[in-house]
């Protein structure tokens, strides 16, 4: 059992938590992830751990209801308790310095992104981030991104936050400005599987953080399978980190779907119970 | 081996032994017929989680029990992986005295209700059974009579909880919780060791619990024996993976002064065949997780499992059994076996080859999976398999699969679990970079004591062997305590 020991919400659907897990706490490093079961009948989920403080033993996870388990969290509040947490699981990022750092966050995916900046801002790098949402309540973590970004550029769908347009539009502007050494972009698929096309045009060795369907996430059921470079990898031992340009992401987009009626039925059950309650 | 062999020896001329054996005359016992355990029907069973075998009757079991013959060389012994005292269990039984049975098995066998249940007995014990071997007759059914005491015990509700050495305040620590981890916890609770049992998933128990299905399992027959040594003193700390969540510097920080992993062969292996990761493929790990650990057929449980219409299983081994049976109980109209050998050469149990067909499950031996086919939303539609053929013996002994050149067809599945074997679980051995591993990734040991190149670290079961038995890990579990127990008496010493 981990409690919930603070809840912070930063949109309707999107929502900070502070959890206390001492020991993942502890040995945590950027890039690492949980499995988190909420309950007896619960189902094992990924999260990117956002961060963590060893003194207190927490850890923060940032959450968007996207299904039942989300939702559920999400309704959850502080002193409330998660049944499992698990972790910290993947292979961190390899943070160095290599001179300039053009990170790109989308939605969420800025939540993960967010310690990997301030990791390689600390070793030395030059970093510039790009944030991108539909709209203005959906970026998120502005103000934290930006202690650790030397420059931040914030692209909205309907401009009703700094630029108007896509992510890779920021980051073009950027390219086609500076030598960059080295992209690291999290976000939905869709996003990402772009954001690496762009950076290709220009040959810019690129990360991206995979969130797949998981099962285990200890390497034992494959359920995160992708392939990378012709070859399939286990994201939850293998990755989650990996080679932008190698990721066959329309396959990954397919296997994101596979559950897709199930977790329709599932979700619509939950809000009739909800409704009903 | 001298004072295995004289010890077997005073026990069989126990009097209440020789008693027993003057009881009944041999030709006697030798004509009675093996007793057939008592099944579900096989057409109701098939749609639900029901256990197969019911398990003897007492009356079957006390018949049974008078066939065995006590023999003076108790060959039956060697084939057990852990040296159980056959003939002594099932003299009990025949004595009536089944309770002491049960206690019999024990000295050797920490799981004798879940070992009854998943051995291969086939090609064990009772393969060396004097009535198998000598006679050329059915032999003894000690797998069913072993069911049958550990049964009888545990629903007597007067299991006896093994006495243990007074705590020494030692700590060992012991890294995954499936039958090896199980086996050494108990062990080493029984010498003393303040024992603590690290498991990344959250349930205990391992392959017992995630993998082989309740039918053939119940996982309240599991969690009877965790429960027992819990009672004994042994502490459980799931959602932990040493290693990750915390690293073995981090456990001697703590305390901990010595550690058995027994971590599985937790890595499913693909055939790497094109279309493999189209939705509707899974790993039997996969498939089997999702039904039995995460309760996914339940509608109140929040993980979905796919319930195909046309489901191929890939394998021959007892995991590709488990998932053929456990999809045609999700409501698959056609269930079937792809294997690329014949039924003689499948590792599966016999009897799980016998239930699989009795409760409609089609067998397609001698043939190969060789491409998969999608549909527009990249769900798996069919696949191209190929005819194969026996040539000569490869390594492994059984006869290599040839294919057929032109042969090809396809078929339509909508779901496909692959089931063609484990490699093992590399959490550890990455962890660890001054551990000793084999080219294939298992964990190299003295077969003796179980200790690693590492002295503080021992290690048993799948982490070992590769994919083994239930069996085979629990003796490992049990040895290793014993290498433990020596390790650190030396060392307190000193
Ligand atoms: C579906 C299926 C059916 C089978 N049927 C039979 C049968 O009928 N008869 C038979 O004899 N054998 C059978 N087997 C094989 C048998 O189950 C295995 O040989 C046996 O379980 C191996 O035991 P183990 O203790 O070595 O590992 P496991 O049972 O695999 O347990 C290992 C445990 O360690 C945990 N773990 C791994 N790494 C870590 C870590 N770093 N920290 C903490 N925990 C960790 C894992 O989560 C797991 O729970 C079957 C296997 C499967 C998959
Ligand atoms: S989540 Fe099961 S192997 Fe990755």
């Amino acid at each position: 059992m981990s409690k919930i020991l603070e809840k912070e919400l930063f949109s309707k659907n999107v929502a900070k938590f502070i959890i206390d897990a001492p020991s993942i706490a502890k040995s945590r490093k950027p890039g690492h992830f949980v499995i988190i079961r909420l309950g007896e009948k619960g189902e094992r989920i990924p999260l990117t751990i956002a961060g963590s403080d060893v003194e207190k033993g927490t850890i923060t996870l940032v959450v968007q209801k996207v299904g039942v388990t989300s939702a559920k969290l999400l309704s959850m509040e502080a002193g409330d308790e998660i049944r499992d947490v698990v972790g910290p699981l993947g292979e961190a990022t390899h943070i160095e310095k290599v001179g300039t750092v053009l990170c790109a966050g989308g939605g969420v995916g800025v939540a993960p992104l967010l310690p990997i900046i301030e990791g390689f801002k600390k070793a030395g790098n030059r970093v510039i981030t790009v944030l991108a949402a539909r709209t203005k309540d959906l970026i998120i973590l502005e103000d934290q991104v930006r202690e650790f970004s030397d420059e931040v550029i914030v692209m909205t769908d309907d401009g009703s936050s700094g630029k108007k347009g896509l992510v890779t539009a920021g980051m073009e502007e950027v390219i086609n400005r500076e030598k960059v050494d080295l992209s690291v972009v999290i976000g939905p698929a869709i996003m990402m599987k772009f954001a690496a096309l762009t950076t290709k045009k220009y040959n810019i060795k690129t990360y991206a953080s995979l969130n797949t369907i998981m099962v285990d996430g200890t390497g034992m059921c494959g359920a995160c399978r992708i392939t990378v470079g012709g070859k399939t990898k286990f994201v939850c031992v293998d990755g989650p980190e990996f080679d932008a340009h190698q990721v066959d992401f329309d396959q990954m987009l397919t296997r994101l779907g596979a559950y897709k009626d199930e977790e329709l039925k599932a979700y619509e059950r939950y809000m009739e119970t909800v409704q009903n309650a | 081996m001298e004072n295995i062999i004289d010890y077997l020896k005073a026990e069989r001329s126990q009097e209440w032994r020789a008693e027993l054996r003057k009881s009944m005359k041999a030709k006697e016992r030798t004509s009675a017929k093996r007793a057939e355990m008592p099944e579900e029907d096989p057409n109701y069973r098939n749609t639900n989680t029901v256990e197969v075998n019911k398990g003897l009757t007492e009356k079957q079991a006390f018949a049974e029990a008078k066939r065995c013959l006590d023999c003076p060389d108790p060959t039956c012994i060697q084939g057990c992986p852990v040296g159980i005292n056959i003939p002594k269990f099932i003299k009990r039984i025949d004595q009536g005295n089944v309770l002491e049975a049960a206690k019999v098995l024990k000295e050797t066998n920490g799981l004798p209700a879940v070992c009854g249940r998943v051995c291969p007995q086939e090609k064990q014990c009772e393969a060396s059974c004097f009535y198998t071997i000598k006679m050329g007759a059915t032999p003894v059914a000690i797998g069913f009579l072993e069911r049958f005491a550990a049964d009888y015990e545990r629903n007597s509700g007067k299991m006896a909880v093994p006495e243990i050495s007074e705590n020494n305040g030692i700590k060992v620590a012991v890294v995954g919780s499936g039958p090896a981890g199980l086996a050494a916890s108990g062990d080493l609770a029984k010498y003393g060791y303040d024992v603590t049992v690290f498991e990344a998933l959250h349930e205990i128990g391992g392959v017992l619990k995630y993998g082989i299905p309740e039918f053939r399992l119940p996982n309240e027959v599991v969690d009877v024996e965790i429960n027992n040594l819990r009672k004994m003193g042994v502490k459980f700390v799931p959602n932990f993976i040493v290693g990750k969540t915390a690293s073995f510097d981090d456990l001697k920080e703590q305390g901990f002064q010595a550690f058995f992993v027994g971590s599985g062969a937790g890595l499913p292996r693909f055939m790497n065949i094109p279309g493999e990761n189209y939705n509707g493929i899974f790993s039997s790990n996969e498939y089997l997780t999702r039904v039995n650990l995460m309760n996914a057929a339940k509608e109140e449980f929040d993980t979905p499992v796919i319930s195909g219409k046309n489901v191929a299983v890939i394998g021959g081994g007892n995991t590709a059994m488990d998932s053929v049976r456990v999809a045609k109980r999700l409501g698959a109209e056609r269930a079937m076996i792809i294997y690329r050998r014949s039924e003689e050469e499948m590792p599966a149990r016999v009897e799980e080859v016998k239930h699989a067909k009795e409760e409609g499950i089609e067998f397609m031996n001698l043939h190969n999976p060789l491409e998969y086919y999608a549909d527009d939303k990249g769900r798996v539609k069919s696949v191209k398999i190929q005819k194969m053929e026996l040539g000569e013996p490869d390594a492994s002994g059984r006869r290599r699969p040839i294919p057929i050149e032109g042969s090809e067809f396809i078929i339509d599945v909508d779901t496909v679990v692959v089931s063609v074997g484990v490699s093992p679980n590399p959490l550890i051995p990455k962890s660890l970079s001054q551990l000793k591993v084999t080219d294939w990734g298992t964990i190299v040991v003295d077969p003796n004591t179980m200790q690693s190149s590492m002295p503080e670290l021992f290690a048993g079961g799948d982490i070992v062997r590769g994919g083994a038995t239930v069996i085979l890990a629990m003796g490992d579990g049990r040895k290793a305590a014993a290498g433990i127990h020596k390790y650190l008496s030396e060392k307190v010493k000193a």
